[in-house]
């Protein structure tokens, strides 16, 4: 058995990354504190990321490249072409209204892949998202997380609708692969198995 | 009641693997405790101020004798010989070891039992009326609708990670004693004009640091739908509730910002594309777990002669407190009283559980309940052998006979066990049990209710207690606020505070004053609360705090 060094779980196996992801330049944002201690979570749609950000990514001239959503929107005729060619696909983070956005892009199945990031395991808005993306949205390519994607969080996320994962790069995506696997028949319907456990097991 | 199928079991089953797995890698450095945190909480699993806390779930508060046996084990083999049953119907360990929870929880599993979201940010316990089969004023049994919810947001995977916790309460009779407008999100069930079974969803309800009453959010809710429209407003909440401020995060703020229309728009747009989905409860699912929840084998039996006890004034006390009216002629319900003043409200020993459990056997069908005023419920029980079951739960100190009087205090653990909480609760309650201990006076004083919290979060329910108690801090020694007014039910309301707090010591006293103010004016079977509704706390607050200058 060969030993793959990636971070990246797509179904069931740890596989390479065909994909550039694309982040943005950094910007010097203040520290928000609450009660003394720092903000983790930014608030649903506040601003993000900041115009000059967006302008200040360079798209990189080849290679299947994964861009924020904001500068795919900004670059969509120029990047037609490549669109066409399965070779771009977009990111966004957990806190961004994704629905005006994904109205302007037309029909989401010509991305092969979307990603979204989470900044903090613990921000449970990443499955709704995902969610929203399968049911509402009818999204069918491939579904990543990246961020901090940690093990327990791993089944949660494939219900929710994920099927790839990009683990955190501290830990070990074969260890992480088990979290997968740590419930057999769960009782809901959710994006993976539409039907409740009553509509598909005889009780 | 309920009983697992195989599906249920493995489920169970797979939880305890799946945390042991969770607390070996947290032991062994794997995790940090950052990242095992929401994990054991889901778990039920606190770390406190002596020793780790553990929650065990009791859905809706239904319990089997087999089941509370296992528990009174659990408290002798792994605790200190008791447990303390909470205001949300579970019951919490208080001095159980980190490396045997795992141990613990494979017991549990044994009977059908779990610590599965009974914390963290998450959908948890369902709770419900604690007459719930037996009340002469149901409209619908909210036991089995309570199952299905509870199968559904048992590791909902969209739901795991809320920006806060969420309850949801059902209840299905005419008097609401399961709070559902203090909910998260509640739901009122009952029988429309034609005859079909709706629900009043109520939403954005809740105690804690800011305590709200919910607002409607649909009238008539079909009960196939119940699931989907619990999906869409917990989507909306999921994705637009506040997470950068933990006491701004509850659902209540939000729907208190968007107001309940803007919030009902969003819900019902979310709601569009789920509604008839796969989840979507049909009649064949309804029956079968309805079936669970069929009245048990009553016989024909006769209603009791109270002449023959009226000499008997212990029993007839009891009976007029602690026995409830029973839709089946000749039958009752008990509450067995936790708040005797001997130990803390709610807690239970080993020995007094096992006790319990042998007169649900003998006397209610081997089943009982929790209640959230923290006492413990025989629901079917025959008029003949009242006395033989308060004889027996006498021997026990089971029977005070004071259920919805000042002494049947509600009272979260509190600092002396709390690492949240800013003052102690249990020695509050105590203090004012010690002091009215005269059965005469609290019969005359009437059904009033006391709830102490001891922080914000509101544990204690003390905002819809007709008198609340909370603890706070002023620079590190402990205080008491006292709020005069609230109620819980269909006409739920908030309490008023009357003004500065209090010491601890200064506490009974307090509470004698206010009940001297409401002796003086209180017109005839007026009840305290109303007493409060009519008056206005004024006459409260100089009764307290003395005649203003």
């Amino acid at each position: 058995m060969t030993i793959i060094n990636s971070q990246l779980i797509n179904e069931q196996t740890v596989i390479k990354d065909e994909w550039q992801t694309i982040e943005l330049p950094k910007i010097n944002q203040e520290v928000k504190k609450q009660a003394g201690k720092v903000v983790l979570f930014k608030l649903t749609g506040e601003e993000y990321p900041t115009e000059e950000q967006v302008n200040q990514t360079v798209v990189p001239d080849s290679g299947k490249v994964l861009l924020p959503l904001k500068v795919l929107i900004k670059h969509h005729e120029s990047l037609k072409k490549r669109i066409k060619n399965q070779d771009v696909g977009f990111w966004f983070a957990t806190h961004e209204e994704i629905e005006r956005a994904i109205l302007l892009l037309g029909d989401i199945n010509q991305f092969p892949l979307i990603a979204v990031y989470v900044e903090k395991f613990s921000d449970g808005r990443i499955f709704s998202l995902a969610n929203q993306l399968r049911t509402k949205y009818r999204f069918k390519n491939n579904l990543r997380a990246f961020g901090d994607v940690l093990r327990d969080q791993l089944f949660f996320l494939k219900r929710s609708g994920f099927n790839s994962y990009l683990i955190r790069k501290d830990r070990d995506p074969n260890d992480a692969l088990k979290g997968l696997s740590d419930f057999s028949n769960p009782y809901q319907g959710a994006a993976d198995i539409k039907d409740p456990v009553w509509k598909r097991i005889k009780r | 009641m309920y009983i697992y199928d195989q599906i249920d079991q493995k489920l169970v089953d797979e939880r305890v693997n799946q945390y042991s797995d969770q607390l070996r890698r947290y032991l062994n450095n794997e995790l940090s405790d950052e990242e095992f945190r929401p994990l054991r909480l889901q778990n039920g699993l606190y770390i406190q101020r002596h020793a780790p806390m553990l929650r065990v779930a009791i859905p809706y508060g239904m319990l089997s004798s087999k089941q509370l046996k296992k528990l009174a084990d659990i408290a002798d083999k792994f605790d200190r010989g008791y447990g303390h049953f909470s205001t949300r119907q579970n019951i919490q360990f208080n001095w159980p070891k980190l490396e045997n929870t795992s141990k613990i929880l494979k017991e549990l599993a044994e009977v059908e039992m779990h610590a599965i979201q009974t914390s963290g940010n998450c959908i948890r316990n369902i709770t419900t009326d604690q007459f719930a089969g037996a009340t002469p004023d149901e409209i619908v049994d909210p036991r089995y609708i309570a199952e299905i919810i509870r199968q559904w947001s048992t590791f909902h995977p969209e739901f795991a990670l809320l920006p806060r916790k969420f309850k949801i309460a059902v209840t299905g009779s005419e008097k609401d004693r399961a709070l559902v407008q203090a909910h998260d999100i509640g739901l009122e069930f009952s029988m429309n004009i034609v005859g079909k079974m709706v629900i009043k969803v109520w939403v954005g309800g809740g105690l804690g640091r800011t305590p709200m009453i919910g607002s409607v959010i649909r009238e008539e809710l079909e009960w196939q739908d119940i699931l989907t429209y619990c999906e869409a407003i917990l989507r909306v909440y999921n994705l637009y509730g506040r997470r950068d401020n933990i006491y701004k995060a509850r659902i209540k703020i939000l729907v208190k910002a968007l107001g309940i229309d803007k919030f009902k728009e969003l819900v019902e747009k979310e709601w569009a594309f789920i509604k008839g989905g796969p989840n979507t409860i049909n009649e064949d699912e309804l029956n079968r777990v309805a079936s669970f929840f069929t009245a048990p084998d009553y016989k024909e039996s006769e209603s009791i002669n109270l002449d023959a006890f009226k000499d008997d004034k212990n029993f007839t006390q009891w009976l007029s407190r602690n026995t409830h009216s029973h839709k089946i002629i000749g039958y009752r319900s008990v509450t067995l009283s936790l708040k005797s003043n001997q130990s803390a409200p709610g807690d239970a020993t080993t020995k007094q559980m096992h006790a319990v459990a042998e007169l649900a056997d003998k006397f209610s069908f081997g089943e009982l309940r929790v209640s959230h005023e923290q006492n413990l419920i025989l629901a079917d029980v025959e008029e003949s052998l009242l006395y033989e079951l308060w004889q027996q739960a006498k021997l026990h100190n089971l029977t005070t006979p004071n259920i919805g009087l000042l002494t049947d205090i509600i009272c979260c653990p509190g600092g002396d066990f709390c690492s949240l909480a800013n003052a102690k609760s249990i020695p509050i309650a105590q203090s004012i049990q010690a002091l009215f201990d005269d059965m005469d006076y609290l019969h005359d004083i009437g059904d009033i209710s006391l709830n102490i919290s001891g922080c914000m979060n509101a544990c204690g329910h003390h905002h819809v207690g007709n008198i609340g108690i909370l603890g706070v801090d002023k620079d590190g020694s402990e205080w008491y606020q006292v709020t005069l007014g609230g109620d819980q039910g269909n006409t739920a309301s908030i309490g008023k505070v009357i003004g500065p707090s209090f010491s601890s010591e200064e506490m009974p006293i307090v509470i004698k004053k206010i009940i001297s103010v409401y002796v003086d004016q209180r017109h005839e079977d007026e009840l305290f609360i109303d007493c409060v509704k009519r008056v206005g706390i004024e006459p409260f607050k100089s009764g307290v705090y003395g005649e203003q200058v």
